[in-house]
C-alpha cells in the first residue's frame, strides 16, 4: 500500500533516502545489491525477487517508477540490465533516475563499454565505483570527471 | 567467451568464476563451489603462511561464493587481517568482506576497529575513505561508539583532503541516523554548516545531506544554513550551463546539488530575512522560467535533469503555501506536462499538482485541468498514472465539481484494476459524503457502490450509509423506496442485502402505504436473500424481521412462523439461533407497549470522524486523507456535513437532549459484544420492564454493537496492554493556562466541545460518562500548515488524585502533520470522591519552537452523577436526613446570564441530577437529585436552586452525605448561571 505525501504535509521520512541498490538481469540474476537499510538475508532474497517481478512486467511505455511496499523502485533498463534505485516515496524521482544514468555512464567509461559480464568478473570493482558515487544511502559525487579520476588513480595502486 | 583478463589481478578468481558460468546444472555449481571452498579452507589451514595476494584472492572467492547465495563459515580472520595490510587492493577486498559479511563477533569487531582506527589516522586519503566507507557500510552501533568522536574532527579539520571530507559527512549522517545519542553537537556544528560555502561541489554534496538530516532534530542549531542554502542554489541556477564545468549534467548546472539544497529549505518555514527571502523567490522564479526557454539539447537526460529541479522547486513552493502567484505559476507548469508525450512527466504532474490542490490559492488553478484528468483516468495506459488521476481528482473535488468527479470515479471504478477498487470506493464514499447537498444523491452513490463493486465495500462504507440515513429524517423515505428498488434485482450483492434489511427494519414503514411495498411484499422480498446470505447477514435480517413485527403488526404471524421454523430454532450456528429463540420469545411475551420501546427506531448516531476517513488514512499511512480534512481549502462549506469534519465543534448532534443527558449517546463504555447483548434481552425485558429503558444494553443496542465494529480501544484491549498516563513528576509540567478554569467551567455542564484553541492547536474534546466510568476522547487538530513533532499529550494527578481517579491511555503518534488531527482515548475510572481535576499536560515542538500547555481535564466529579427519580415525599425525608450543618453547602449569587428557566433545566441535567418537579410548593425553584458513583462509595445528592427573578438572583443549596462534596457542587455548579 502506498504512503503518499500530500502538499504541505508532505513530510519527508527520518530514514535514509536511498534504501538498496539493485542491478538485475532479465532472467532476475542479480549483478549487484547494494543495502543502505538493516534486512536479513532472507529478507534481501524476497526484496530481490519482488523487485524482479514488479520491475520486469513493465513496458517502455510505462513509468521509471513503481510504488513498492511502502517505497518506491526507480528503475531504468540498458540492454538486458535494470537498474533499480529504491527510495522513500517522496523522494525526487527525475534526480534518482539521472543518478542511475550518471553512474552508468561512469561504468560505462570505466570498464570501456561496459557489458554485463564485466559487472560478474570485476562484481569487486562494482562496489568500489558505487561507493564513490553513493554512500550512506545519499548522492556522494555526480561529477563524472571527478569519480573517474579518483577510479583510476585506485587502479594504479598496488 | 568471456574476457577473462578483464578480472585483472586475479585470475584464479576469473578462472573460478569461468567455471561457475560454464555449470551446466545446479548440482554441478555446488559441486565445483564445494571444490573451490575445500581448496581455500586448506590453504588457510595449512602451515605455509599464505601471501597478501594469495589471502586477498581466496577471500575474494569467498565473497564471490557468498553473493552467489551460499554460507560461508570461515575466512573472516583472513579478511581481518587484509585490512593491516599497506596495499590498497588488499585491503579494499578485506574491507569489502567486512561490510558485505558482517558478523557480530566481538573479537572480530575489535580487530576490525582497530585497523579501522590506524587507517584513519594514517593521513593516507585513500585508505582513510576506506575506513569511512567501511564505517558509512557497516554502521553498526559497536562502530558508532568507536569513531562517532573522531569523524566530526576529520570531517572539519582544515586540512582533510575533500574526498575524505565528502566520505566523513556520509559517514557521520549514517551514524547519526542509526544511533543519534552517539553524535554529540559541538562546536563542529557551526563549521558543518559553513562547508556550504566549500570550494568543491562534490563536498557541498555531501555536506547538505548531513545538515538536512542534523537540522530536522536541532532546527535552530542549524538555522544559518538557509541563507548560505539560498546563496549557493542561487549561484547554480543563475550561472550559464557550462559555468560548472565538471558538475554540469547535459548542459544543466549542478542538477542533483540544487535538489538537495531545495530539500534542504523544505526543512524550514520561509525565511525571515527579507532580503534572503528575496533570493531565494528570485531563484525559484528563474528555474520556472526556465522551465519555459527552448531545451539546450534534445536528450532525455537533459530534460530529466532540468525538471527533477523544477519538480523539487515546486515542492518548495508547496511547502511555503505562501505565494500564489508561484503556486498559479506551478500549477500552470504542471498543466502544460499534464498532456507531454513521456508518460514520466504526466506520473509526476498528476502527483504534484494533487498536492497544489490542497492549497487555497492554487485549488482554482488545479481545478480548470478536471477535464484532462479525467482523460487520463480514462485513457492512460500505466495504472500507476490513472491512480495518480484518481488521486488528483480526489484532491480537487470540492462542491463544485462533486457530481462530476463521483461520477467519473464510479464508473472508472468499473473497470479498475483490482488492487486499487477499494481505495476508489473509499474515497467515493467520502466524497459523496463529503459534498452531498441532497442526501438523495448521497444514497444513490452508496447503493452505485455496491452495485458495482460490492467487494470492495468494506464494513465501514455500509456502516456510515445507514448512520447516515438513520440521523437524518429527510433521506429515510427515499432511502427505503430505493433499497427497496434494488433489492428488486435478482442478484444483488450481499452488502445490499445488509443495507437494505437494516434499513427498511427501521423505515420501511415510511413505504408501507404504496400497495407495491405493502409489509408483506417487502418481508418476502427480503426473505427472498435469506438463504443465500452468510450468518452475518441472515443474522442482521432476524433483527429486521423482529422490528416488522413492531412495525407492522400483520406481519407478525408470518414471521413468528419464519422464527419457528426448525432451519431457526435449531441452527447449529449460535447466534442464530439464539436470535431466534429470543426474539420468538418476544413477540409472543411482550406486550405491545414493551416491544414497541424495545424496538423503538434507533436513536441517532453520535457524530464522530467518519470511519471510512479514518479507513483510508489507515490504507494510505498518516496524512494522506488530510486534503480532505482540511476546512479551510472550501470555506463555503458549512456544517450540513459534520459528519467528516472530524472537529467536534463542527458537528450537529441532531437530538440536544441526547447530547446534555450523555444517556443516548454512543454505546457505554463497556459495551457487551453483541451476542452477549442478545443474550441479556430477555433478562432485560423481563427483570425490569420500562425501568430506564435508556440504560440498560437494550436491543438496539445490541443491534448496535453489531453493526459498530468493536471499538480498538474497548476495555478488554486497554487492559491488554495499558499504558498507565505517565507522569511527569509535577516539576515537569507548568502551571495551567490562565484561562484554565474559565474554559473547564464551560465543560461542567456539556461533554462536548471545543476545550482550547490557539494559533496552532484545537483541542476537542468528545466525552460520555456512565456510573463511575467515563471515556474521553480528545481531538488535537493541527491548525498549521507544519507539522507538530515530538507531540506528546500528557494526562497529570495533581496531588491526591491518583488515589481518587484512574485514568488510563494511550500514546498518540509523536508526528501531527500541517491540518491533520490525531485522536486520543481516555479511559477514566472514578475510584472515589476527588475536588480537583486531573491535568492534560501537552507538549510538541512546532518548527523547532518547543510548545507547552497544561490545561485543566473536563472531569469533574458531578460527570459521575447518576440522576435518581425520586416522589416529593421521599425528597423530603431525605432532605431532613441530612441535615447536620457540613452536609450543606449554600450559595447566594448574581445570575451571569439571562434568567431563562429552559436553559437552567438544561444545564442542570448536563450537571447530571434527575429533576423532580411538583417537589418544591413553589414552581419557579428547582428540585434534583442524583447519586455520585465512585468505585468506592456512592454519594446521594440533593439540590435546590431558588431564583429570585426580581433581583437576578439565585440561591442553591446542595445536601449531600460528604461534606467536600457538598461544597464542591455547590462551587461547580453556581458559575453556571
Amino acid at each position: 500500500v502506498r504512503l503518499k505525501g500530500q502538499g504541505k504535509h508532505c513530510k519527508r521520512s527520518e530514514g535514509l533516502e536511498i534504501r538498496f541498490i539493485l542491478i538485475q538481469n532479465r532472467a532476475g540474476k542479480t549483478r549487484l545489491a547494494k543495502w543502505y537499510m538493516q534486512f536479513d538475508d532472507d529478507e534481501k532474497q524476497k526484496l530481490i525477487e519482488e523487485v524482479h517481478a514488479v520491475v520486469t512486467v513493465r513496458d517502455a511505455k510505462h513509468t521509471n517508477f513503481v510504488e513498492f511496499r511502502n517505497f518506491k523502485i526507480i528503475y531504468r533498463r540498458y540492454a538486458g540490465l535494470y537498474f533499480c534505485i529504491c527510495v522513500d516515496v517522496n523522494d525526487n524521482n527525475l534526480a534518482y533516475l539521472e543518478a542511475i544514468h550518471n553512474f552508468v555512464e561512469v561504468l560505462n567509461e570505466y570498464f570501456h563499454n561496459v557489458c554485463e559480464l564485466d559487472l560478474v568478473f570485476n562484481f569487486y570493482k562494482v562496489y568500489t565505483v558505487v561507493d564513490e558515487m553513493f554512500l550512506a544511502g545519499e548522492i556522494r559525487e555526480t561529477s563524472q570527471t571527478k569519480v573517474l579520476k579518483q577510479l583510476l588513480m585506485l587502479q594504479s595502486l598496488e | 567467451m568471456p574476457a577473462v583478463s578483464k578480472g585483472d589481478g586475479m585470475r584464479g578468481l576469473a578462472v573460478f568464476i569461468s567455471d561457475i558460468r560454464n555449470c551446466k546444472s545446479k548440482e554441478a555449481e555446488i559441486k565445483r563451489i564445494n571444490k573451490e571452498l575445500a581448496n581455500i579452507r586448506s590453504k588457510f589451514k595449512g602451515d605455509k603462511a599464505l601471501d597478501g595476494y594469495s589471502k586477498k584472492k581466496y577471500v575474494c572467492k569467498l565473497l564471490f561464493i557468498f553473493l552467489l547465495g551460499h554460507d560461508i563459515d570461515f575466512g573472516h580472520m583472513e579478511a581481518v587481517n587484509l585490512l593491516s595490510s599497506n596495499k590498497y587492493t588488499e585491503k579494499q577486498i578485506g574491507y569489502l568482506f567486512i561490510s558485505v559479511l558482517v558478523n557480530s563477533n566481538s573479537e572480530l569487531i575489535r580487530l576490525i576497529n582497530n585497523a579501522i582506527k590506524n587507517d584513519l589516522a594514517s593521513r593516507n586519503p585513500t585508505f582513510m575513505c576506506l575506513a569511512l566507507h567501511c564505517i558509512a557500510n557497516v554502521g553498526s552501533r559497536e562502530m558508532g561508539e568507536a569513531f562517532a568522536a573522531d569523524i566530526p574532527r576529520i570531517l572539519v579539520a582544515g586540512d582533510s583532503m575533500d574526498s575524505v571530507k565528502q566520505s566523513a559527512a556520509l559517514c557521520l549522517l549514517r551514524l547519526y541516523k542509526a544511533s543519534p545519542d552517539l553524535v554529540p553537537m559541538g562546536e563542529w556544528t557551526a563549521r558543518v554548516v559553513h562547508l556550504l560555502n566549500d570550494q568543491h561541489m562534490g563536498v557541498v554534496t555531501a555536506a547538505v545531506s548531513l545538515i538536512t538530516c542534523l537540522c530536522k532534530k536541532n532546527p535552530d542549531d542549524f538555522k544559518t544554513c538557509i541563507s548560505l542554502a539560498v546563496s549557493r542554489l542561487s549561484r547554480i541556477v543563475s550561472s550559464a550551463s557550462t559555468d560548472l564545468q565538471d558538475y554540469t549534467y547535459y548542459f544543466v548546472p549542478a542538477p542533483w546539488l540544487s535538489v538537495k539544497l531545495l530539500r534542504l529549505l523544505q526543512s524550514y518555514p520561509p525565511p525571515e530575512d527579507a532580503a534572503v527571502k528575496g533570493r531565494l523567490v528570485e531563484c525559484l522564479e528563474t528555474v520556472l522560467n526556465k522551465a519555459q526557454e527552448p531545451p539546450k539539447s534534445k536528450k532525455v537526460q537533459h530534460s530529466n535533469a532540468k525538471n527533477a529541479i523544477l519538480f523539487e522547486t515546486i515542492s518548495l513552493i508547496i511547502h511555503y503555501d505562501s505565494e500564489p502567484n508561484l503556486l498559479v505559476r506551478a500549477c500552470n507548469q504542471l498543466g502544460q506536462f499534464l498532456q507531454h508525450r513521456e508518460t514520466n512527466l504526466r506520473y509526476l504532474a498528476l502527483e504534484s499538482m494533487c498536492t497544489l490542490a490542497s492549497s487555497e490559492f492554487s485549488h482554482e488553478a488545479v481545478k480548470t485541468h478536471i477535464d484532462t484528468v479525467i482523460n487520463a483516468l480514462k485513457t492512460e495506459r500505466d495504472v500507476s498514472v490513472r491512480q495518480r488521476a484518481a488521486d488528483l481528482l480526489y484532491a480537487m473535488c470540492d462542491r463544485s465539481n462533486a457530481k462530476q468527479i463521483v461520477s467519473e470515479m464510479l464508473r472508472y471504478l468499473e473497470t479498475a484494476d483490482y488492487a486499487i477498487r477499494e481505495e476508489i470506493v473509499l474515497k467515493v464514499a467520502i466524497l459523496a459524503e463529503k459534498y452531498a447537498v441532497d442526501y438523495s444523491w448521497y444514497v444513490d452513490t452508496i447503493l452505485n457502490l455496491i452495485r458495482i463493486a460490492g467487494d470492495y465495500v468494506s464494513e465501514e462504507v455500509w456502516y456510515r450509509v445507514l448512520q447516515i440515513v438513520t440521523n437524518r429524517d429527510d433521506v429515510q423515505g427515499y432511502a427505503a423506496k430505493t433499497v427497496f428498488e434494488a433489492l428488486q434485482a435478482p442478484a444483488c450483492h450481499e452488502n445490499m442485502v445488509k443495507v437494505g434489511g437494516y434499513i427498511l427494519g427501521e423505515f420501511g414503514n415510511l413505504i408501507a402505504g404504496d400497495p407495491r411495498s405493502s409489509p408483506p411484499v417487502q418481508f418476502s422480498l427480503l426473505h427472498s436473500k435469506f438463504h443465500l446470505c452468510s450468518v452475518a447477514t441472515r443474522a442482521l435480517l432476524l433483527s429486521t424481521y423482529i422490528k416488522f413485527i413492531n412495525l407492522f403488526p400483520e406481519t407478525k404471524a408470518t414471521i413468528q412462523g419464519v422464527l419457528r421454523a426448525g432451519s431457526q430454532l435449531r441452527n447449529a450456528d449460535v447466534e442464530l439461533q439464539q436470535r431466534a429463540v429470543e426474539y420468538l420469545t418476544l413477540s409472543s411475551v411482550a406486550s405491545t407497549d414493551v416491544l414497541a420501546t424495545v424496538l423503538e427506531e434507533m436513536p441517532p448516531f453520535p457524530e464522530r470522524e467518519s470511519s471510512i476517513l479514518a479507513k483510508l488514512k489507515r490504507k494510505k499511512g498518516p496524512g494522506a486523507a488530510s486534503a480532505l480534512d482540511d476546512g479551510r481549502r472550501d470555506p463555503s462549506s458549512n456544517d450540513i456535513n459534520g459528519g467528516v469534519e472530524p472537529t467536534p465543534s463542527t458537528v450537529s448532534t441532531p437530538s440536544p437532549s441526547a447530547d446534555l443527558l450523555g444517556l443516548r449517546a454512543a454505546p457505554p463504555p463497556a459495551a457487551p459484544p453483541a451476542s452477549a447483548g442478545a443474550g441479556n434481552l430477555l433478562v432485560d425485558v423481563f427483570d425490569g420492564p420500562a425501568a430506564q429503558p435508556s440504560l440498560g444494553p437494550t436491543p438496539e443496542e445490541a443491534f448496535l454493537s453489531e453493526l459498530e465494529p468493536p471499538a480498538p480501544e474497548s476495555p478488554m484491549a486497554l487492559l491488554a496492554d495499558p499504558v498507565p498516563a505517565a507522569d511527569p513528576g509535577p516539576e515537569d509540567i507548568g502551571p495551567p493556562i490562565p484561562e484554565a478554569d474559565e474554559l473547564l467551567n464551560k465543560f461542567v455542564c456539556k461533554n462536548n466541545g471545543v476545550l482550547f484553541e490557539n494559533q496552532l492547536l484545537q483541542i476537542g474534546v468528545k466525552s460520555e460518562f456512565r456510573q463511575n466510568l467515563g471515556r474521553m476522547y480528545l481531538f488535537y487538530g493541527n491548525k498549521t500548515s507544519v507539522q507538530f513533532q515530538n507531540f506528546s499529550p500528557t494526562v497529570v494527578h495533581p496531588g491526591d488524585l491518583q488515589t481518587q481517579l484512574a485514568v488510563q491511555t494511550k500514546r498518540v503518534a509523536a508526528q501531527v502533520d500541517g491540518g491533520a488531527q490525531v485522536q486520543q482515548v481516555l479511559n477514566i475510572e472514578c475510584l472515589r470522591d476527588f475536588l480537583t481535576p486531573p491535568l492534560l499536560s501537552v507538549r510538541f515542538r512546532y518548527g523547532g519552537a518547543p510548545q507547552a500547555l497544561t490545561l485543566k481535564l473536563p472531569v469533574t466529579i458531578n460527570k459521575f452523577f447518576q440522576p435518581t427519580e425520586m416522589a416529593a415525599q421521599d425528597f423530603f425525608q431525605r432532605w431532613k436526613q441530612l441535615s447536620l450543618p457540613q452536609q450543606e453547602a449554600q450559595k447566594i449569587f448574581k445570575a451571569n446570564h439571562p434568567m431563562d428557566a429552559e436553559v437552567t433545566k438544561a444545564k442542570l441535567l448536563g450537571f447530571g441530577s434527575a429533576l423532580l418537579d411538583n417537589v418544591d410548593p413553589n414552581p419557579e425553584n428547582f428540585v434534583g437529585a442524583g447519586i455520585i458513583q465512585t468505585k468506592a462509595l456512592q454519594v446521594g445528592c440533593l439540590l435546590r436552586l431558588e431564583p429570585n427573578a426580581q433581583a437576578q438572583m439565585y440561591r442553591l443549596t446542595l445536601r449531600t452525605s460528604k461534606e467536600p462534596v457538598s461544597r464542591h457542587l455547590c462551587e461547580l455548579l453556581a458559575q453556571q448561571f
